[in-house]
């Protein structure tokens, strides 16, 4: 069956703070409710927490971190789902159960499968 | 080029437009694949080209193409023995090695499920139109990349894109069940609706194609109001190709110029196009329980015009009414222009003047100021309305008549000074 990564993009939250804790509860409720079709998930620390890391030249070169996001956006990456679903129809259909359809977006792309 | 050669090319090319789309269906539901289906049916197109000239065209073409088709997919296949999902490709074979056609009711599913595909709400607008096109249309790339108004390496591009995206995100082959109908036919018919405006209405450019848009919208119509006839939004949407169709032999005259719907010689509409249109949309106003949608009323507005026997016998008031109607439900540039020449018509230029207020100014919309302005004898400001609506795109055959227009404003302007209260 197809596998779909359902990335999450919402305003660039701690979802530790008390102020969203309604709103992770209806992530936990939507996994309850998807544990069928999810095969994994994460919820991001915030992107003041990110590094981005890259090698100078070639493999084996100067580690070069920087601090932050690799990209500054309205809308940050907050977490994902891994989903699997019989088709993209029905992928659309699980994803618009997520609370970031309607307070953000959520980016649901098809995952190659590894024969 | 031989003329016997051109003949042949012309029949061969005829049959695949007529039956490409039906081979192509069934055929992309038993390969599973858009792009396979596709090349197979492109294989056996040249196959056809290569043989009919020496063999002659056979007696049932369709059949020779949709089993030519299928052998070239089985070619295909092997050659690409190492794709995923291989135990499936067994029984593909087997459905492909047949020599029957397909029965009638599963050439119809098939259709059905190749529109829905192609007119898939995950793809974007202009894809749509040009998946469709493509597919069901049988157009090459060249000919969508002019109806589109772009290269013919960014419709390829855009082709080739859309096929991997149905594939790689699994976008399903199906028809959608009857309580999702609601929800998908919007999309199917604003892909026929866009794709009639591109060629009735272009922005730009000069109007002639080597393709008639058009024609290709209303073949998609009859197409779509053929699989679903008692959907009322597939009846009313050819419904109002038809109405407008037929009104089209007049809006230009022998010269290529514009004629304005109070100037057009009503003799030369088609009548039983017309009388077609006014039928399918009474049907499907009949079959709809709901409030009228934007295609009953635009096909509504444009029986109105048909039936009047002349512009001044016009049902204005009616026509206002279904504008006011369209523009709470789908509020366009377009109709709310067309809402305010009604309501000039229905009271007077002052009543017209100040909706237009209201609306954002575009070339069009300076159009029609001008025409208001001229209505209350402000000529002076009607020939500055059109030189502004000059400034931005317009068909060339439009430019033409808003020049005629501006010339005509000015003539009438001489005899007195300009008017400074306006401005």
């Amino acid at each position: 069956m197809p596998q779909y990564l359902a990335l999450i993009y919402t305003a660039d939250v701690d979802w530790w703070a008390p102020e969203q804790a309604a709103e992770l509860a209806e992530y936990r409720q939507f996994a309850v409710d998807n544990a069928d079709s999810i095969r994994a998930s994460a919820v991001l620390h915030p992107t003041s927490t990110a590094t981005v890391v890259r090698v100078e030249g070639a493999r084996g070169g100067h580690v070069v971190t920087t601090d932050g996001p690799y990209a500054e956006t309205k809308e940050a990456l907050t977490g994902y789902y891994l989903i699997e679903a019989a088709d993209l129809e029905e992928a659309v259909a699980i994803t618009a159960g997520l609370p970031a359809a309607w307070n953000g977006a959520v980016e649901v792309r098809p995952v190659i499968a590894v024969k | 080029m031989v003329p016997e050669q051109g003949t042949v090319q012309d029949t061969v090319a005829e049959a695949i437009r007529v039956e490409g789309a039906r081979i192509l269906a069934t055929l992309i539901r038993t390969v599973g694949d858009v792009q396979t289906a596709e090349d197979a049916v492109q294989e056996a197109t040249l196959a056809a080209l290569g043989a009919w000239p020496v063999t002659g065209v056979p007696p049932q073409p369709r059949a020779w193409l949709t089993v030519t088709a299928r052998r070239k997919a089985i070619d295909i296949l092997r050659r690409e023995g190492t794709r995923p999902g291989k135990e499936r490709d067994g029984l593909r074979m087997i459905e492909l090695a047949r020599s029957d056609l397909p029965p009638d009711d599963v050439v119809h599913d098939d259709l059905l499920r190749l529109i829905f595909t192609c007119c898939h709400p995950t793809l974007s607008p202009p894809t749509r139109v040009a998946l469709a096109l493509r597919t069901l249309c049988g157009l090459s790339p060249a000919q969508i990349a002019g109806v589109l108004l772009t290269t013919e390496a960014a419709t390829a591009k855009r082709l080739t894109r859309a096929r991997q995206k149905i594939a790689a995100a699994h976008i399903p082959y199906r028809v959608p069940p009857e309580n999702e109908l609601a929800d998908r036919l919007p999309t199917v018919c604003a892909v026929i609706h866009s794709l009639y405006t591109a060629g009735h209405a272009p922005v730009d450019g000069r109007t002639a194609y080597d393709v008639d848009a058009c024609a290709e919208a209303v073949r998609l119509a009859e197409l779509l109001h053929d699989l679903l006839p008692d959907q009322p939004m597939p009846s009313a949407v050819l419904a109002l190709l038809l109405l407008t169709e037929g009104r089209r032999p007049s809006r230009l005259d022998e010269q290529g110029d514009v004629v304005t719907l109070d100037q057009q010689d009503r003799g030369r509409w088609d009548a039983a196009v017309i009388a077609r249109g006014v039928a399918l949309l009474n049907g499907s106003l009949r079959r709809s329980h709901r409030q009228a949608d934007a295609y009953q009323l635009q096909a509504a507005i444009a029986a109105e015009h048909a039936r009047a026997a002349s512009y001044h016998d016009t049902d204005w008031t009616e026509i206002l009414r279904l504008y006011d109607l369209l523009v709470s439900i789908a509020p366009s540039h377009t109709a709310g222009l067309a809402r305010v020449v009604a309501a000039t018509e229905a009271a007077d230029a002052a009543t017209g003047l100040a909706m237009l207020a209201e609306l954002p100014p575009n070339p069009r919309w300076h159009g029609v100021r001008a025409e208001l302005l001229a209505r209350e004898g402000r000529y002076t400001e009607a020939a500055r309305e059109l030189a502004e609506s000059l400034d931005g795109p317009a068909t060339e055959p439009e430019r033409q008549h808003r020049e005629r227009r501006r010339e005509a404003f000015l003539q009438l302007a001489m005899p007195s000074p300009p008017d400074e209260s306006e401005s």
